[in-house]
């Protein structure tokens, strides 16, 4: 199963060129989905208005290769592997559900645009990046969403309960989990099941991009951005107006033991 | 002076929620981002500033007595044990303080909730707060106020 393409098999009922128009849809959704959400939340400008605010207040100008240095260390350390989050669990399952995500997708497109259609080789290892993607979603996914979700560890609530926030992760999870039912049961032969999946696939699909307004999903354009302009204001002396690093030697007392937000 | 959110900063990881002591740091629903829902509620413990390990929650006075411009940073580096303060007044004087983390560990000033049982109903509806009277180190019953006595009329 895992080293089969799923869209091969689809691309006998539909044509590959509607599957590829499918799938440039919902990149369009995306696109579409971000701008008016920056042009109603106004976060791109709340954005640009701090790093004036900055720039204003930098004690020093800080030279391009500096920039890009920073800019550059931050991808690898902070976005690369969402540092943010501090040692942890929470941090595990992200960073998991971050690149089985970015797998899923990626195996997708190019099996969708360069394998799918007939005539076009087969490949062995897209079908398995894509299927160790999704399994690597759920697993991260799932992780999160029954255990880790700060509603239910800090606050308490039941995992069962559904907010506005889960929109993006559920549909995503619903994605990855709807896939893989689907490749399977495709791989059993069991074709009613099969197409139940699939369409289940696609509406899952449709959900996660076309609710990029309502959803959480720009956090993966947002964030990234909120970290630069982080290290960059720490640089150039500027640090968001917070004071200075205390000039303390590091005695790792009393003050690093910090529980898990779960004393309700 | 209450607290407020960047929610830039914030990562939701719910630490504030955690620690405020007033009950009023909880999660929006719709963001997944910490967020003060009752300001005047807030005791100005500043507890939920300096759990923060994204240094995301900031103080602001009420525009009364504090008109916009001033602000009050904290930076704690639990590595180091110290938070560093930066008052910056209206006027443009900046203030900066450090000060040693004098947090106690959860269970030894600060109850585990979490471990301890559920109160009933009787406890819920009496005049007692959480632990009184033996957190009062009081022996013996505490004065209380029979509901039935109560004035007749609208209370504000």
């Amino acid at each position: 199963m895992m080293s089969i393409n799923p869209f091969s098999a689809l691309a006998e009922i539909i044509s590959s060129s509607a599957i590829q128009i499918f799938v440039l849809a919902m990149l369009g959704l995306i696109v579409i989905g971000t701008i008016v959400q920056m042009i109603h939340h106004k976060n791109v400008t709340y954005f640009f208005n701090n790093a004036k605010k900055a720039k204003l207040a930098a004690e020093r100008e800080l030279g391009i290769g500096e920039k890009s240095g920073i800019i550059l260390k931050t991808i690898v350390h902070d976005i690369a592997t969402t540092a943010e989050l501090g040692a942890g669990k929470r941090r595990v399952a992200h960073v998991m559900g971050m690149y089985g995500t970015i797998l899923f997708w990626v195996a997708s497109i190019v099996l969708v645009f360069f394998y799918t259609a007939q005539g076009t080789p087969i490949s062995i290892v897209w079908p398995m990046i894509w299927h160790i993607g999704a399994i690597m979603t759920c697993v991260g996914g799932y992780w999160f969403w029954l255990f880790l979700r700060v509603d239910v560890l800090a606050e308490a609530h039941p995992w069962y309960r559904i907010i506005k926030a889960d929109l993006f992760v559920l549909a995503l999870l619903a994605c990855a989990t709807t896939g893989l039912a689907w490749s399977y049961f495709q791989y059993s032969g069991l074709p009613v099941l099969s197409y139940l999946f699939l369409v289940l696939f696609i509406t899952s699909n449709i959900v996660l991009f076309g609710g990029v307004y309502w959803s959480k999903f720009a956090h993966m354009i947002y964030k990234p951005g909120a970290a630069i302009q982080k290290n960059l204001a720490e640089a150039d002396g500027s640090r968001d107006n917070l004071p200075p690093l205390a000039d303390a030697p590091k005695q790792f007392g009393l003050g690093i033991k910090r529980e898990q937000p779960k004393h309700y | 002076m209450s607290t407020f959110v960047y929610m830039t900063r914030c990562d939701g990881c719910g630490h504030c929620v955690d620690i405020c002591p007033s009950d009023i740091m909880h999660i929006d629903e719709n963001i997944r981002r910490a967020v003060n829902i009752e300001p005047n509620f807030c005791w100005e413990c500043y507890s939920c500033v300096k759990a923060c390990p994204n240094h995301a929650i900031d103080v602001r006075g009420y525009a009364d007595f504090a008109p916009m411009g001033h602000s009050v940073r904290v930076r704690r580096e639990e590595e180091k044990g110290t938070i560093s303060w930066k008052i910056k007044f209206r006027n443009g004087t900046e203030k900066n303080f450090v000060s040693p983390i004098t947090t106690k560990p959860w269970g030894k000033f600060i109850p585990k909730l979490a471990e301890g049982e559920k109160p009933n109903e009787g406890e819920i509806n009496s005049q007692r707060l959480y632990t009184e009277p033996q957190g009062l180190n009081i022996d013996g019953e505490l004065p209380s106020v029979p509901k039935d006595s109560f004035k007749k009329g609208v209370y504000y």
